[in-house]
C-alpha cells in the first residue's frame, strides 16, 4: 500500500518535471512564434508575413537603422501563408506573398489593397507589372495569374479586379523571377533547349517536378505543347479535359520509371541535383547557384518555349490601421528603396524598382546580374560567399532575355479543386 | 486499497507531518469515488478540450462544403463522395482512394512485421541476456538514438548513403557485385520501410521489454525442469506472457504508420500514395471539409485494426 502511495507522488513529481521541460521546448521549438506582440518602449514593431524569399536578417536590420521599424519575421511556405490569411487574419501586419494566391485571397476580404498615391516608386515599377512589357518593350507571356491581370482593384473595398490602372493596389509589387529547368550539363553532355526533354525517356529515373500541384502542372504543360501534342489556350488556366490530358501524360511518364523523385522544399531540389540522382528538372534560381557553389556544375537551362514565371509583393492585412498602416507604408517605401532591391538582386532574383536597386549595386554587379555581360570581378552572394569567378556569364542572360522570354506565370485554376483530386490520383498511380 | 485519507496526505506531505491527529479532524471525510474522479480529472479535461471536442469539429466540417476560399456551414456530402469518385464506375480497376489504402495498408504491414520481429528479439536480449539493470538501461537508452536528429536531418541524411553515387551502391560496385549503381535502394518503397523501421522500432522494443522483464523467472525455470525445449518455452511461455508489450508496440507502429506521409514523401520521392498526404494536399488547397472527410476516414480504418488487435488480447485485463 505505501509503494503505491509512493509510487503515485512520484510520478506526480515527474509529471511537473516532465510538463515544465515540455513548455520550455515549445518556447526553445519556435512554436510560439506568432503570438501578438507585447507593446514595448518602441512601439514601432510590424509582424511580417511571408516566405523565406525577402527575409533576410540583413534587410530586417538595415530597415531598423534606416526607419526604426523593427520587423518580425512570421516565415511559412506559400500554402502556409494563404492559409494563415483565411485562418487567422489578425495575427499579421504586413503580408508578403504571390501573386497567384490574390484570386482566393482578395475574396476572403482578409487583406486591405495600398495606395499607389502613398508609395513613392510607384511609377518607377518595373513596366513587367504594370504593361506586361519589359522595359526594352519586349511582350511578355500572359498566361496564368499574369501579376498585371490582378494588380488593381475596382475600389478601396472591391474584391473585384480592375482591367484598367486604379490607385487601389492589391500587391505593391517586390520580387519576381524567370523559372526554367536545372541541368546538370557534365552527366547529360549535349545541349538542352526544350521543355520537352524533361520527359525525354533518355533521362529516365534522373527527372524530377515541383511536387507543388499548380506548379507541377503547369511544367508539365509546357512538355506537352513542346512535344506538339496538344495547343492550350491557358497553361494556367486549363478545362477539366485539358487537365485530364496533361495529367495523363504524367502519369505515363510516372509509371514508366521517368521521375527520380518530386521535390517540395528549396534544399530538397539541392540535394537531389548536387548528388546526381537528378540531371534535369525544375528548378529555382537561388537554388542552381547553391549547387554551382558547391563546385557542381549546374544550369538553369533557358528553354526555347520560355520561361514559368512568378512574382510576389507586399499588402497588409485588413486588421491594420492607423499609425500602423502608416509605418506599413513607410515600410513598403522604404524596401523599395533600394537596399533591398539590390539585395534580392544578388541572389538572381529580380527587384521591382530597378532604378534604386541599380543605384544601390557595383555597376559590375548590374553588368552581371541585370546585363547579361560577363563578370568583370568575382561575384560575391549578399552573404560575401563567392559564387561566380571573373568571366562568367549568367544562364539565360540579361533582364531583358529572361523577363522577355517568359511564356507564362505561377496560377490557380477555376478547375482548382478538380486539379488537386487529379493530383493525388496521379501520386496514387 | 489506497484510503482517501492516505492519498491526501500524500498530496500534502508537509502538513501530515505536522500533526496528524489535528489533521484527520480538520478536514472533511471525501469519497474514495470522488477522489478518483478528482485524480483523473485533469487529463480528463485535457483530453476533452484537445482531443474529443478538436475531433467532432473535424468531423461536423467533413459535412460541410467549401469554395476556393472559405468554409460554407451547410449540410455537404461532397468531402466524401468526391473521395469516393470513381469507385464503383472503374471496377474492378481501383480509385484513388482505393489505391491508396491499398499502399498504406502493404506499408504498414511491412513495417509492422518487420519492427515486430526485430523489436521482439533486441527486447528478448534485453530482458533474459542482459542481467545488470545499468546495462539494461544503457542498452535501452542505445535504441533512442534514431530520435536524437531531426526528421530532415535523418531524411537527408540517406541520400549520400543510399542513392546512385552513395556508399552503398559504390561499395557494391567496387566489390565487383553488381555492375552499375541499384536504383532501388532510395526512393522507393523499400527506403520507406527501410526509413520506417529504422525509426519506430524503438516503440516496440519498449513495450514488449517491458511485457517480459515482468515474467516471473521461476514461470520458465519450472517450463524448462518439465522438460520444455528451447523454442517450446519460447513459444508456449514466453510468447503468451508478451502479448500485451507485443499489442501495444503494434499498435503504436500501426496508428503511427497509417498517419505518416512525411516520412513516405521524402523517402519514397514523394511518388507513394499514402492517406495522410491526400489529407495534405487538400489542406494545402485550403478544401478544409475534403481533408476533414479524409481525416474521418483514415481515423475508422484506423480505429477498426485497433479494434480487431485488442480482440487478440484483453489489455485493459493484462493490464
Amino acid at each position: 500500500m505505501t509503494e503505491t502511495t509512493r509510487r503515485k507522488g512520484l510520478s506526480r513529481r515527474t509529471l511537473l518535471k516532465g510538463t515544465a521541460g515540455l513548455a520550455g521546448l515549445a518556447a526553445g521549438s519556435g512554436a510560439i512564434t506568432g503570438f501578438p506582440y507585447v507593446m514595448s518602449a518602441d512601439p514601432k514593431v510590424l509582424r511580417y508575413l511571408g516566405t523565406a524569399v525577402n527575409e533576410g536578417d540583413d534587410i530586417s536590420k538595415q530597415c531598423l537603422k534606416d526607419t526604426g521599424i523593427k520587423i518580425e519575421y512570421i516565415t511559412a511556405t506559400t500554402d502556409d501563408v494563404t492559409k494563415r490569411v483565411m485562418t487567422q487574419p489578425n495575427s499579421f501586419d504586413v503580408l508578403d506573398t504571390e501573386y497567384f494566391s490574390l484570386k482566393k485571397l482578395v475574396p476572403s476580404g482578409n487583406i486591405l489593397a495600398l495606395d499607389a498615391k502613398k508609395i513613392k516608386e510607384f511609377d518607377n515599377i518595373t513596366p513587367v507589372f504594370t504593361k506586361g512589357m519589359t522595359p526594352g518593350g519586349k511582350k511578355i507571356g500572359n498566361q496564368g495569374t499574369a501579376p498585371w491581370k490582378v494588380l488593381y482593384l475596382e475600389g478601396k473595398d472591391s474584391k473585384k479586379f480592375a482591367t484598367s490602372a486604379t490607385e487601389f493596389v492589391t500587391l505593391i509589387p517586390t520580387v519576381y523571377n524567370a523559372d526554367t529547368l536545372g541541368i546538370r550539363p557534365d552527366l547529360i553532355k549535349r545541349p538542352i533547349s526544350s521543355w520537352a526533354e524533361l520527359l525525354n525517356p533518355e533521362f529516365k529515373g534522373k527527372a524530377s517536378i515541383l511536387n507543388i500541384p499548380s506548379i507541377g502542372i503547369m511544367d508539365a504543360a509546357m512538355v506537352v505543347e513542346a512535344t506538339g501534342k496538344y495547343k492550350y489556350a491557358d497553361k494556367g488556366n486549363m478545362t477539366k479535359e485539358e487537365i485530364d490530358l496533361t495529367m495523363k501524360v504524367l502519369t505515363e511518364a510516372k509509371k514508366a520509371g521517368q521521375f527520380r523523385a518530386f521535390w517540395k522544399d528549396f534544399n530538397e531540389s539541392v540535394n537531389l541535383m548536387a548528388a546526381g540522382e537528378t540531371v534535369i528538372q525544375s528548378m529555382w534560381s537561388p537554388a542552381v547557384t547553391k549547387v554551382r557553389s558547391m563546385g557542381i556544375p549546374c544550369t538553369f537551362q533557358p528553354l526555347k518555349e520560355g520561361y514559368r514565371s512568378w512574382a510576389s509583393g507586399f499588402c497588409v492585412s485588413k486588421g491594420v490601421s492607423g499609425a500602423k498602416l502608416d509605418w506599413a507604408y513607410e515600410f513598403v517605401n522604404w524596401f523599395l528603396s533600394g537596399y533591398a532591391g539590390a539585395y534580392l538582386n544578388r541572389q538572381g532574383y529580380y527587384s521591382a524598382v530597378l532604378s534604386t536597386a541599380k543605384a544601390h549595386m557595383e555597376p559590375y554587379e548590374w553588368a552581371y546580374w541585370m546585363e547579361g555581360k560577363p563578370a568583370e570581378k568575382d561575384i560575391k552572394a549578399p552573404d560575401g560567399s563567392l559564387l561566380e569567378k571573373a568571366g562568367a556569364v549568367r544562364d539565360g542572360g540579361s533582364y531583358e532575355d529572361r523577363m522577355g522570354g517568359v511564356a507564362c506565370w505561377n496560377a490557380v485554376m477555376d478547375e482548382n479543386d478538380y486539379m488537386v483530386r487529379k493530383w493525388n490520383e496521379f501520386i496514387a498511380a | 486499497m489506497t484510503t482517501s485519507d492516505e492519498i491526501l496526505q500524500e498530496g500534502s506531505p508537509g502538513v501530515t507531518r505536522g500533526s496528524p491527529k489535528a489533521q484527520a479532524s480538520l478536514r472533511p471525510r471525501l469519497s474514495p469515488s470522488f477522489v478518483s474522479w478528482l485524480q483523473a480529472g485533469p487529463m480528463m479535461l485535457v483530453f476533452l478540450a484537445f482531443f474529443l471536442i478538436p475531433l467532432v469539429f473535424v468531423v461536423i466540417v467533413s459535412f460541410w462544403d467549401y469554395n476556393e476560399y472559405q468554409l460554407l456551414p451547410a449540410f455537404s456530402g461532397r468531402g466524401y463522395t468526391d473521395t469516393f469518385e470513381g469507385c464503383i464506375d472503374k471496377l474492378p480497376e481501383l480509385c484513388t482512394i482505393g489505391r491508396t489504402y491499398v499502399m498504406t495498408l502493404k506499408l504498414c504491414f511491412m513495417v509492422w512485421a518487420i519492427t515486430l520481429f526485430i523489436g521482439f528479439w533486441v527486447a528478448y536480449f534485453l530482458a533474459f541476456h542482459v542481467k545488470s539493470k545499468t546495462w539494461q538501461m544503457g542498452l535501452s537508452l542505445l535504441c533512442t538514438i534514431p530520435f536524437w536528429t531531426s526528421n530532415v536531418i535523418r531524411m537527408i541524411a540517406w541520400i549520400p548513403l543510399l542513392g546512385r553515387n552513395g556508399l552503398v551502391n559504390s561499395g557494391l560496385v567496387k566489390a565487383g557485385l553488381i555492375n552499375h549503381p541499384v536504383e532501388w535502394l532510395l526512393f522507393s518503397e523499400f527506403s520507406v520501410v527501410l526509413a520506417l523501421v529504422h525509426l519506430f522500432t524503438f516503440f516496440m522494443v519498449v513495450p514488449i521489454f517491458n511485457s517480459m522483464v515482468r515474467i516471473d523467472k521461476s514461470l520458465i525455470e519450472a517450463a524448462y525442469d518439465a522438460g520444455a525445449s528451447d523454442f517450446q518455452t519460447l513459444v508456449n511461455v514466453i510468447i503468451p506472457l508478451s502479448k500485451p508489450g507485443i499489442v501495444i508496440g503494434s499498435i503504436f507502429v500501426i496508428t503511427i504508420v497509417m498517419g505518416d506521409f512525411i516520412t513516405i514523401g521524402v523517402m519514397g520521392g514523394q511518388q507513394i500514395a499514402a492517406a495522410g498526404k491526400i489529407i495534405e494536399t487538400r489542406v494545402n488547397a485550403l478544401q478544409f471539409p475534403a481533408a476533414a472527410a479524409n481525416a474521418v476516414i483514415l481515423l475508422v480504418i484506423t480505429f477498426l485494426i485497433i479494434t480487431m488487435m485488442s480482440r487478440i488480447v484483453d489489455i485493459k485485463k493484462e493490464l
